[in-house]
């Protein structure tokens, strides 16, 4: 179920960093999912260099997975490790509240 | 649906138009609400279900959903964003519905969200395309004809962009009136609106309103059609009740006067009440029989339904203040056996204390029964019980509704309320009732005597008079009481007075017989009397003409010893002188003797 996504096992510097395992829930391809994925990975490139993973899940394909998986909107990022899962809802153009929500950055704190 | 009164032309045509015979819709399996809303909910549209928490909207939509699924062949879906499933499950179980097995049965597919803000993070615009591509994969699959939302508000808590949410419910429910399935969201009630997040707006077809409220410590649960478009509902409020059978509606729909009016008479059960009637009570009326404490109320009502299940007929008896148990108990030292008409499944008992419910869960209870009984005969035990609690108007508007429901369906009724001892009912249902006894403690000599009156009773030529009621080990008598001066006489002074009254009549029977003897010694001493008189008479008229034959013989013997002497002496003047005075008295005697003889010589004389 590995969507448009490349599961890119990028090389980290922090030897301690964690993979962090990241499910972008979708469906098909509508312009807010395709903006959603593209956030993302900028995102992830940025501050999470070669330690992230990143499953794009289709639900369209498999609609059934939003009830198992308790998705009600699109796109839902959801944070699978580290724990605890964290949930992002919406199209991920805000970067800082992205980041607040994966917990890379304390709440309010500014860019570097 | 609502039969037509046959009214005017222009009432009847009025009443068809409104009825909207051509928007098709939905049963909800709730007889009660069916019947409210002509038929069901709009099918293929959607209805709005708000009320407030614990209110039964999910219980409603969980029905709606078992019924279709169960009974008309219509498959569901239900997506409920408060409980998981298996609570959901768990909830109705107890109902009678199998969610799991209607699951398995392909009828009927259950979804869950739980929905927590706090785990949530909003970055950007998104859609609610996952309930939707849900929803359309679970309809699908099982061939939905019906989808319960439940409570699809919570999402305007689980998200911040309101904008989006609310744009996104209105492509969910355009979305369910594509789909042609007939839907039913809950919302729940708002403080300024309908509902909290005004989803009413995206619903325009029908919605109903669910209230809870307590008063006094009871709670009381009413629905009312608040909108239903393109068809004629019902809009008062409507108690309903959520028991061990479901959601019920109270299936009445209006208190309308247009029942029939049999002929037949039924007998009451005590022979001399009946007579008092003239006849019995008429099939279908109803009777209020109202007193104090301890009047013998509950006995005519068990008396009536004795009545009733010997004919054959089955009877309910609602307890309003005293277990069946006890009532059946009590009902025997008067020789009523209540207990073989349950067992023989003709007499079905219900009790509940007033203020366990509401007075409309009463009347819904009560609706239930009498269609699960279909009785032909009722009695309510205690409806004056009722009047704890809530105020006057509700209890007597209450007690009219649950009079009339017996009413519409020919069921005789005998409802005992509590009275004092005046004529006024204090639950003031007087005016609706047909029949109307009054039983009264009359306290006199130290004791309390029961007396009955008949107060009214339409269309029966009664009888004016007071009876006593006397309940003894056979049942209920009643007796012609005795009026005297003080009133009318009961209990024990009536039985003295019938003691005297008795005393009264054997003094005058022996008086007579002692009269009788008295004169008859009377006679006969007077006869004895009388034969010694005679005796006497007869000895004194011997004795008389033994001395007059003395007395001849004496003067014989001296007028011829005179004459001997003279002839001896030869004498010559004395016996002139003296022959005239001896002679004169046998001269004298037949001139008394016969006094014609004087007459004549008196007549001689003139």
């Amino acid at each position: 179920m590995t969507g448009p996504g490349t599961p890119d096992m990028g090389t980290g510097e922090a030897a301690s960093a964690e993979t962090w395992e990241l499910r972008l829930y979708v469906t098909g391809r509508s312009p807010k999912c395709l903006r959603a994925i593209a956030n993302l990975r900028l995102a992830c490139e940025e501050y999470l260099p070669g330690r992230y993973h990143i499953d794009v899940v289709d639900l369209l394909e498999n609609p059934r997975l939003a009830a198992d998986d308790q998705i009600l909107a699109v796109p839902t990022l959801v944070r699978r490790l580290p724990p605890p899962i964290r949930k992002i809802v919406g199209d991920l153009s805000d970067t800082d509240r992205l980041l607040v929500g994966l917990q890379l950055r304390p709440r309010q704190g500014s860019p570097t | 649906m609502a039969s037509v009164h046959d009214g005017s032309d222009l009432m009847s045509a009025l009443v068809e138009v409104a009825k909207g015979s051509t928007l098709p819709k939905a049963p909800t399996g709730i007889r009660g609400l069916d019947e409210i809303t002509r038929g069901g909910l709009p099918r293929g549209r959607t209805t709005l279900v708000t009320g407030s928490a614990g209110s039964g909207k999910t219980l409603l939509g969980l029905q709606f959903l078992v019924a279709g699924a169960r009974e008309y062949g219509e498959p569901g879906v239900l997506v409920t964003f408060e409980e998981s499933a298996e609570k959901v499950s768990a909830n109705v179980a107890s109902l009678g519905f199998d969610l799991d097995a209607l699951q398995r049965d392909q009828l009927l597919v259950v979804h869950a969200f739980r929905v927590d803000p706090a785990d949530v993070i909003e970055t950007g615009e998104f859609d609610l395309e996952p309930l939707l591509l849900l929803l359309a994969d679970s309809i699908g699959r099982v061939g939905a004809k019906r989808v319960v939302l439940d409570t699809i508000e919570v999402l305007f808590g689980a998200f911040r962009e309101q904008s989006i949410v609310r744009a996104e419910l209105g492509r969910l429910f355009r979305w369910l009136e594509e789909r042609a399935v007939t839907a039913i969201v809950t919302g729940e009630r708002g403080d300024s609106g309908l509902t909290r997040h005004g989803i009413e707006e995206f619903v325009s077809d029908c919605v109903i309103v669910l209230d809870h409220r307590i008063r006094e410590e009871v709670s009381t649960r009413r629905l009312r059609v608040v909108k239903y478009r393109g068809s004629a509902h019902e809009t008062n409020e409507y108690p309903f009740l959520i028991s061990a059978f479901g959601f019920v509606v109270l299936p009445i729909t209006s208190v309308a006067l247009d029942y029939g009016a049999p002929e037949e008479r039924i007998s009451t059960g005590v022979a001399r009440l009946d007579h008092m009637l003239a006849g019995g009570l008429f099939r279908g009326s109803t009777v209020l029989v109202s007193g104090a404490a301890g009047t013998g109320k509950t006995t005519l009502g068990a008396r009536l339904i004795d009545a009733a299940c010997t004919r054959g007929e089955r009877a309910l008896l609602v307890l309003f203040e005293e277990s069946p148990d006890q009532v059946i108990r009590n009902m025997r030292s008067v020789g009523v056996d209540l207990r073989r008409w349950v067992e023989a499944g003709l007499l079905r008992m219900w009790a509940a204390r007033p203020t366990v419910f509401g007075l409309e869960t009463h009347l819904a209870i009560l609706a239930r029964l009498i269609e699960e009984v279909a009785p032909s005969v009722a009695v309510l035990d205690g409806i004056a019980s009722l009047t704890h609690g809530p105020s006057g108007a509700e209890v007597t508007s209450m007690v009219a509704r649950q009079i009339d429901l017996l009413k519409v369906r020919g069921i005789t009724a005998l409802a005992t309320t509590l009275g004092h001892e005046d004529e006024t009912s204090t639950v003031g249902v007087s005016s609706l009732v047909d029949t109307w006894l009054l039983l009264r403690n009359v306290e006199s000599d130290g004791e309390r005597n029961r007396l009955l009156f008949v107060l009214k009773s339409r269309g029966t030529a009664h009888s004016n008079q007071v009876r006593e009621f006397i309940l003894t080990d056979g049942g209920i008598e009643l007796v012609d009481v005795y009026v005297g001066p003080g009133g009318v006489v009961t209990g024990s002074a009536r039985l003295a007075q019938e003691a005297a009254e008795r005393g009264a009549k054997l003094r005058q029977v022996e008086d007579l017989t002692r009269r009788q003897r008295e004169l008859r010694r009377g006679i006969v001493e007077g006869e004895a009397r009388l034969a010694v008189l005679r005796d006497e008479l007869a000895a004194e008229k011997a004795e008389l003409e033994r001395i007059d034959a003395r007395a001849e013989r004496q003067a014989a013997d001296a007028e011829s010893a005179r004459s001997a002497m003279a002839v001896r002496r030869w004498a010559d003047s004395a016996p002139c002188d003296e022959a005239p005075r001896h002679e004169a008295p046998r001269h004298e005697a037949p001139r008394g003797e016969a006094p014609r003889g004087g007459a004549r010589s008196d007549g001689g004389r003139r």
